[in-house]
């Protein structure tokens, strides 16, 4: 029952003096919109079944392909979006809850962008951080609230110092040593294919930081980078068995995810084969369910029994910590988590990625991570306990800057899961739900998945996260600055920019042009 | 078995340690090590002999957390939440009541409760049996699972509060009703009743055996009663007798034809939930 005006969001424009009919376009789309007609020796394309991933435009080699997006699909109205009435006619097809993938596409205000990072001049020097030493290590997890020495002078010494033995008497809990204040997002593998858990997990270990993996297990390919993993778990509690637990550096107990907040999340039977399903520890074919909340951790009180569970099965060896997607209590719900034992509180914003999730939540459900992180910090210090908990912020992390822009309002490290992708060929068509993904990345189709080499995604990560240190540490050198540890919190740094006064005073920073 | 000679065998009074000592004692033992904070789980299957006996656990969490190997642990009075989480492999036997949690998210081994134990009885549990003398509290067995040969068994002798077997995936819990609890402590209405209400919502695999007869308007929409079949009742033979035997009662009173089946409806229950 096809009434209803169907439009093809996107426009292909194939230059026929340009195309040489070598059908790379056919082979490379799996959406099977382009094809050969060999009496006519001419190819055609399908324009309604298009996903708009460039797959073909890029790797066409006479560049006869151009993808264009459509504009005016309906009869223009601000109200009435061609994106509204497109999805009232899908779902009146199928009676279904829209999916999407990717984080959300919405106009909410991107505050990253209306915030404006500091320099030093005249009166305190810049450094140049290729000359002077600059210190971008970063380390996660419960820090001491003070620090007790054991000092033995020796009496007969005249030089005091240099005979003194200072030893730190203060037990320091397990920790994280981040050689960049980056780390790679959950992904579990399913949601994304084993190459790109491989490329992950390569280059977060040879940079000297760290990648999770997600709720879907832990393979047995990835064991050699055990040092370098935060193993997650979820309320299906899927691959979660003490070894698991032993081999990652740290456990991340995940409640809530940016895209989804608040709602669990189903692999369906389909994407279950063999591999996912050893990994994940169920039954080739059976649907995947984690449910909305972990049944056991229905209170703080709750979230602190399975935080110890957690520490007890690891003996105490690794840190702890709960990711939360930001929502409009998240102030009080950290310092809860904090209460509650976690060392670290993983912050997922409304713009966060996800494999697949219910568009209706993803655009409307949250609050922007740069908000969440600015209360966060000023509540937990506020309690005096911001201390006690590494603050790891995610959702949406799109360069350098936002990453030193985060830490000036307050987080420790970021997580970066889209910007790893689209390192390693995403172009963000946000169909990864339909596991189809051209780019190798979000499917399990062996025929897709080998477009992905492990080896050249790892490099690629490498050079992503190389560039992104250098230019922090451009950044921090320009405002004065020689070690991270002295931005975090540090919102003098900051001016708002085009921002209302509530915005300002919940970012608590001051609009550019005032100075103290 | 074997008479065990000392050494393998440890007796500690719980009175006066924290949960934390207490559990790093029983896994210095149990790794054959009295090296400090410095143990790992991989030690733990190396001594599967062992044997630690804890007198006056008075809620001790997290006893046998993440523990490894076939060892076992006999506990005299109360221990506290999450007994036996992550487990892979011991035994636990507990000679009084036990509290919430009991074997979250274990992997193998075994459960035994001469008492009645709190709510959450085996969530996400994967392998291993447990098997309580009297009655559970409410979310017992959500999202159970089964794996391979892995088949996580719950054994209850007595009744069961609301939500049992919620998101059940797979694995099976036997409901037997006997013991029945005191009414002013039963979570639900009417003496005759074994069972909670939601029974078995979001159920999608594994099986439910009732003792006698449940209404319907106590079960949840994703799962069914059925007829309990040859297979079924040979299981159900094997694990009742084990039940028996556990906590002495006579095999006869509990005849396996009085058994109900519960399965779920669908194993897909939401696949047509999502417009692509
Ligand atoms: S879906 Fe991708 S590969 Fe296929 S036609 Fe569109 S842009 Fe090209
Ligand atoms: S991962 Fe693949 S399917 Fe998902 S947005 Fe990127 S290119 Fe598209």
């Amino acid at each position: 029952m096809a009434l209803e005006l169907k439009q093809s969001e996107f426009e292909i424009e194939r230059d026929k003096n340009k195309c040489i009919s070598c059908e790379v376009c056919v082979r490379q789309c799996s959406n099977d919109v382009h094809e050969y007609d060999s009496d006519q020796d001419t190819l055609y394309s399908d324009n309604s079944k298009c996903v708009g991933c460039r797959r073909c435009e890029t790797l066409c080699p006479t560049g006869a392909l151009k993808i264009r997006n459509r504009e005016d699909q309906f009869k223009t109205n601000y109200n009435w979006t061609s994106s509204h009435l497109s999805n009232i006619y899908r779902q009146a097809d199928s009676g279904g809850v829209l999916l999407t993938g990717m984080g959300s596409d919405r106009a909410h205000t991107v505050y990253w962008d209306h915030i404006l990072f500091n320099a030093a001049q005249v009166t305190n020097p810049s450094i140049d951080p290729l000359r002077e030493p600059m210190e971008i290590r970063t380390f996660i997890g419960r820090k001491p609230e003070r620090l007790d020495f054991e000092i033995n002078r020796n009496k007969d010494s005249k030089e005091s110092l240099k005979d003194t033995n200072i030893k730190l008497k203060t037990k320091v809990p397990p920790q994280l040593d981040l050689s960049t204040p980056i780390m790679f997002s959950a992904m579990s593998y399913g949601s994304v294919s084993l190459n790109v858990c491989k490329s992950l997990a390569a280059a977060a270990s040879e940079f000297g930081t760290y990648y999770n993996t997600g709720e879907g297990g832990l393979h047995k390919d990835l064991y050699g980078y055990a040092k370098n993993t935060i193993v997650q778990v979820a309320s299906g509690r899927y691959g979660v068995d003490v070894d698991y637990l032993n081999k990652g550096a740290a456990v991340e107990i995940k409640i809530g995810q940016g895209a989804k907040p608040g709602i669990g999340g189903h692999l369906p039977g389909e994407k279950v084969t063999g591999d996912i399903s050893n990994t994940r520890m169920i039954p080739e074919g059976t649907d995947a369910i984690s449910p909305a909340p972990h049944h056991d951790i229905y209170s703080i009180e709750d979230l602190a029994q399975l935080i110890y569970a957690l520490k007890e099965a690891t003996n105490w060896l690794k840190p702890v910590g709960v990711k939360v997607s930001a929502v409009h209590n998240i102030a009080p719900i950290a310092s809860g988590i904090v209460r509650a034992g976690a060392d670290f509180v993983t912050i997922d914003g409304l713009r966060g990625g996800t494999g697949a999730a219910p568009q209706i939540i993803r655009d409307n459900v949250g609050i922007p991570i740069e908000l969440a992180i600015a209360s966060v910090d000023e509540r937990l210090r506020e309690e005096g306990i911001r201390y006690r908990s590494s603050i790891i912020a995610a959702g949406s992390i799109r360069s350098s800057a936002d990453v030193i822009k985060a830490i000036a309002l307050g987080a420790d490290a970021v997580y970066i899961g889209t910007a790893a992708l689209v390192a390693i060929g995403c172009h963000l068509c946000q169909k990864c739900y339909t596991g189809k993904c051209n780019w190798g990345i979000a499917t399990q189709d062996p025929y897709l998945t080998k477009r992905l080499n492990p080896e050249i995604g790892t490099r690629k990560l490498l050079n992503l996260l190389r560039g992104w240190s250098l230019e922090i540490k451009e950044m921090l050198g320009g405002a004065g600055i020689n070690a991270i540890e002295s931005l975090k919190s540090n919102r003098e740094h900051l001016r708002g920019i085009n921002l209302n006064d509530r915005e300002l005073a919940v970012l608590g920073i001051k609009h550019a042009g005032e100075a103290w | 078995m074997k008479k065990k000679d000392d050494s393998m065998r440890l007796s500690i009074d719980a009175k006066n340690l924290g949960y934390r000592e207490l559990n790093l004692k029983i896994r210095n033992f149990l790794n054959g090590s009295g090296r400090g904070n410095d143990i790992g789980y991989e030690g733990n299957g190396d001594n599967c002999s062992r044997e630690v006996t804890i007198k006056n656990a008075l809620g001790h969490r997290y006893i046998g957390d993440g523990l490894k190997g076939d060892a076992l642990i006999n506990v005299y009075g109360t221990p506290g939440n999450d007994l036996g989480a992550f487990m892979d492999g011991p035994t636990l036997e507990i000679f009084g009541n036990g509290q919430d949690g009991i074997g979250n998210t274990m992997n193998s081994g075994k459960i035994i409760v001469h008492g009645d134990v709190g709510d959450i009885l085996g969530y996400s549990m994967r392998g291993g049996e447990i098997y309580i003398e009297k009655s559970i509290g409410f979310r017992g067995g959500i999202h159970m699972k089964s794996y391979r040969e892995k088949v996580p068994v719950l054994v209850i002798g007595g009744s069961a509060g609301n939500f049992l077997g919620e998101y059940m995936a797979g694995g099976i819990i036997i409901l037997l009703g006997l013991h029945k609890r005191e009414k002013a402590a039963l979570p639900f209405a009417g003496k005759t009743d074994i069972i909670g209400n939601y029974t078995g919502t979001g159920m999608h695999g594994g099986k439910i055996y009732v003792r006698g007869n449940i209404e319907d308007y106590k079960l949840g929409k994703e799962v069914r009663k059925s007829v309990a079949g040859k297979d079924d009742l040979d299981l159900l033979d094997r694990y009742v007798t084990a039940y028996c035997s556990l906590f002495n009662i006579d095999r006869k009173k509990i005849p396996v034809s009085s058994f109900l089946k519960l399965i779920p409806c669908s194993y897909r229950p939401y696949g047509k939930l999502y417009a692509y």
